[in-house]
């Protein structure tokens, strides 16, 4: 019984992780129309980062919180300019965003590579949040409780950011219909930037907040990325709501197909992405069609 | 336009004669994986360039070919069964790989293929009973098509030639073709082709499974020449590999994805001696191509030259025709 | 028997109603004219007739043949042609290939993977002839994305004609043209002989109702007046839909 209980509850937090991952890659789809391929890697950019941070730099330990915030804002900003820089030189063609942000997956993985080496680097869990909660039955870490409710609070902030905010109702507008929003007079090619920086910086934050369950290693990024994908296929692109309800159920899936199927735990996780595209491609609340 | 078949003829030649003038067991063979490599890269160009149809998850079928091979292979058959059996099954797997992905085009259909590939990723990583998972399937033998041993790296050399040369004439007959030109005509405009009395989709099915038997022939060379599969073949990164290779060559062209493949593995094999991290080198070519040169570098060198080319000849006439006016 | 022939045709997307009960008769050889102000789904009713939109009720015959349900690659082959109000060719290619492609869509050739389509002969002497009725025979070879607009125009008339069509129909063939191309095209126009059917769609008045001898006038997607010429000049709702009193 109690199997199943943490099986759910193991369900429940990487849900959340999944929501902070998913979260900025369904914006980024949903308002430039591109799936951002190189989402897993702002995801290991800014793991590795934050485990730098924590684990301490010339001597100069930082507080797993601002180690975090600090990961954040460095991607973020990296998003930005890879956008500005790069992605906006190809206005309008997705085909040739979408090459774009494969191999700058590439580029990232290996810079990973050449500056932290090919060793998992592990996270320290954050001393105010170690230790075991009990619940009933239950016996279960407090940051994986803690994973769950950062993940809710940064659902909140992003709904109020999306619909009770003018940078919110533009992205809205935009996701909606670009074409319109920049007749209206909104601009739409800075909303692009924001958004992405926004979207790495999510990732980021999410890659540094999961570190203390996953740690760093090579080839997070190529484990991350196609999480997302699902996510926010089953979800919907460009719906918040789609993110959270998506997050939920892969988090459920790839938990129970791990423990129950191993043998077929891929399978299992992407063949309702796969049926999703076929039969329902704007996925449960998604926007439009990719 | 004779110049042209010059240089081809003397390209032919070169390849033919190759291990003659080529010292070195581990040249020889970077010669061989280049052109298997670019009969794999010519498949997916039929998609990517002829098509327009950009698949992610064209490893994955790479990856089915290969371990249909191995797995026919330690049941005990022979090689010619285990080919013509690992061909089969192939051209059933794009046949549904096609079906599925085919509802889409554009962005959808990527992420339809990249679903696609990760699946056959899955399975040949976590179906352990049925492909040894990441210990991967290991092949004893190479066959001896018509007795002649392919265990030395000369004689793999030749086989992979004829079968490189096979594969480019059957694309060059193709894409001349009046389906050929139906299929870049779907690319360019569907709508219009629909209009004109084509059958789109059915179009793009048979292009699929043409994709997919150069494909499934590159895939048979490939494990033949490594002797073993696993399932970091069927990656996404191996999927975004062979696709820099026709894009940064050229897509939609016959040269593009040979070069791109040359390029490719010159820079896993030999440039990986020198460079240690050269994916960061791949990733950014690929960046700078699609962003500098996206029709790729065989027809962005080809267009470059005729420029500076024609610049010398108008800086010559100027010349030319400034010294006659001189009185 | 009648060229096409239209019957209580009705197409909506959500709420709105964009053919509303379209009844249409087309005699063979006969010109015909569909005007309207923007919007009155003109162009909507010929992608209904060549299938590239489904009707939501009512039917469609082609030289009596109810072709409702036919898929619109297949009534290319039952003799039907139409052009585009936006330009829509293959730019990679030369005029000729072009042209090739029209003829080529209604060849079984077009299943083949092995010949060399540069060596067909009849492919390139049809499209050739195609062109020089056009008046671009002289620069068949020319890439297309080095022609001007009304030379494309004139393609885009080229490869309909060439398919030999029954029922030809032209979506504003005069649109974006100088006053010299437009003559040119009305030249064309005329030239057609009487056992292709034409239905045109057209904004701009003078050229159109020179050629037209049976009018169409549209308005939110219904037929509101249908006659000759001088019917449809002189009635007044012809008045009310453009000038709205």
């Amino acid at each position: 019984m109690t199997f199943w209980l943490v099986l759910t509850a193991n369900s429940i937090t990487f849900g959340g992780l999944l929501f902070l991952l998913s979260a900025g890659f369904s914006l980024i789809f949903g308002l430039m129309r591109i799936p951002n391929l190189t989402h897993g890697s702002l995801f290991m950019l800014g793991a590795y980062i934050g485990a730098t941070f924590v684990i301490g730099m010339f001597g100069v330990k930082l507080n797993f919180w601002l180690a975090a915030v600090l990961a954040t804002l460095t991607v973020a900003f990296l998003g930005a300019l890879a956008e500005r820089f790069l992605l906006r030189r190809l206005p309008g063609d997705q085909l040739a965003q979408v090459l774009v942000t494969l191999g700058l997956s590439f580029m990232a993985a290996d810079f990973c590579l050449i500056v932290w080496g090919g060793d998992p680097l592990s996270v320290a869990t954050p001393p105010e949040l170690g230790g075991f909660a009990r619940l009933g039955v239950l016996v279960f870490p407090n940051y994986r409780l803690a994973i769950i409710v950062i993940a809710a609070i940064v659902a909140i902030a992003l709904w109020l950011l999306l619909e009770r905010t003018r940078l919110g109702a533009m992205i809205r507008a935009g996701v909606d219909d670009p074409d319109m929003a920049r007749v209206v007079g909104i601009r739409v090619s800075q909303l692009f930037t924001i958004v992405f920086a926004l979207g790495a910086g999510l990732a980021a934050f999410a890659g540094i907040i999961g570190g203390p369950i996953l740690s760093v290693y090579p080839g997070l990024d190529q484990d991350m990325l196609p999480l997302a994908l699902v996510v926010v296929i089953l979800g919907g692109t460009g719906s918040l709501l789609g993110s959270f309800v998506g997050s939920i159920i892969v988090g459920f899936i790839y938990n129970f197909g791990q423990a129950l199927l191993p043998e077929l735990a891929y399978f299992v996780l992407f063949l309702p992405m796969l049926l999703v595209l076929l039969l329902r491609p704007q996925g449960l609340f998604g926007r439009h069609v990719p | 336009m004779s110049g042209r078949y010059f240089a081809l003829g003397i390209a032919i030649v070169a390849l033919a004669t190759l291990p003659n003038w080529m010292t070195g067991v581990y040249y020889i063979n970077v010669a061989s994986q280049i052109l298997f490599y670019a009969v794999f890269a010519l498949g997916l160009n039929v998609l990517v360039g002829y098509a327009g149809l950009v698949s992610l998850g064209h490893a994955g079928l790479f990856g089915v070919t290969a371990y249909a091979t191995g797995y026919m292979l330690q049941l005990g058959y022979g090689h010619p069964i285990a080919i013509l059996v690992a061909l089969i099954v192939s051209l059933f797997a794009m046949a549904i790989y096609a079906a599925l992905s085919l509802r889409s085009t554009g962005i959808g259909f990527i992420m339809i293929t990249l679903a696609l590939g990760e699946i056959l990723w899955g399975l040949a990583y976590r179906w352990i009973s049925l492909t040894g998972g990441d210990n991967g399937l290991s092949l004893q033998t190479r066959p001896e098509p018509f007795g002649y041993s392919l265990s030395d790296a000369n004689a793999f050399y030749y086989a992979t030639l004829v079968v490189f040369f096979l594969s480019l004439g059957a694309i060059t007959i193709f894409v001349h073709s009046p389906l050929g030109a139906a299929l870049k005509g779907t690319r360019d405009q569907p709508r219009r082709m629909n209009a004109l009395g084509y059958h789109v989709w059915a179009i793009r099915f048979i292009a699929c499974l043409f994709s997919g038997l150069l494909t499934a022939v590159s895939a048979i060379l490939f494990v033949y020449y490594t002797q073993f599969i696993s399932p970091q073949t069927l990656a996404l990164t191996s999927s975004a590999e062979v696709l820099l290779m026709v894009i940064s060559g050229g897509a939609g062209t016959l040269l593009g994805p040979i070069f791109g493949a040359g390029l490719v593995v010159v820079v896993k094999t030999v440039v990986s001696g020198f460079i240690e991290r050269w994916n960061f080198l791949l990733g950014a070519i690929f960046v700078a191509i699609v962003i500098l040169m996206p029709e790729g570098l065989v027809p962005g060198s080809v267009r470059l030259w005729r420029l500076a080319w024609r610049k010398r000849e108008r800086a010559a006439k100027v010349v030319s025709g400034g010294a006659e006016a001189k009185p | 028997m009648s060229a096409l022939t239209i019957k209580g045709l009705c197409k909506s997307f959500g709420g709105l109603h964009v053919t509303t009960n379209v009844d249409l008769n087309v005699e063979p050889g006969e010109r015909r004219l569909i005007i309207g102000p923007n919007g009155a789904g003109k162009t909507t009713l010929f992608n209904l007739i060549t299938g590239e939109l489904t009707p939501d009720s009512g039917s469609i015959e082609l030289l009596g043949q109810d072709i409702t349900h036919v898929p619109s690659r297949r009534r290319a082959h039952l003799g039907m042609a139409r052009t585009y109000q936006i330009i829509t060719l293959f730019a990679r290619d030369t005029i000729i290939h072009n042209v090739t492609l029209a003829l080529l869509g209604l060849s079984p050739s077009r299943w083949n993977p092995l010949i060399d389509l540069r060596r067909q002969g009849h492919f390139v002497e049809n499209a050739q002839k195609a062109l020089e009725q056009v008046g671009l025979g002289h620069i068949a070879n020319r890439p297309l994305a080095q022609t001007s607009y009304g030379e494309r125009r004139r393609v885009e008339i080229a490869m309909a004609l060439t398919q030999n069509p029954k029922v030809l129909l032209l979506d504003e063939p005069f649109a974006g043209l100088s006053i010299d191309e437009r003559r040119d095209v009305h030249q064309l126009l005329l030239a057609i002989p009487r056992d292709v059917t034409i239905v045109m769609i057209e904004h701009n008045m003078d050229v159109a109702l020179e050629f037209a001898e049976r009018i169409t006038l549209l308005h939110f997607g219904e037929v509101i007046v249908e006659g000759n010429r001088a019917e449809v000049v002189a009635d007044p709702r012809t008045r009310e839909v453009y000038l709205g009193h």
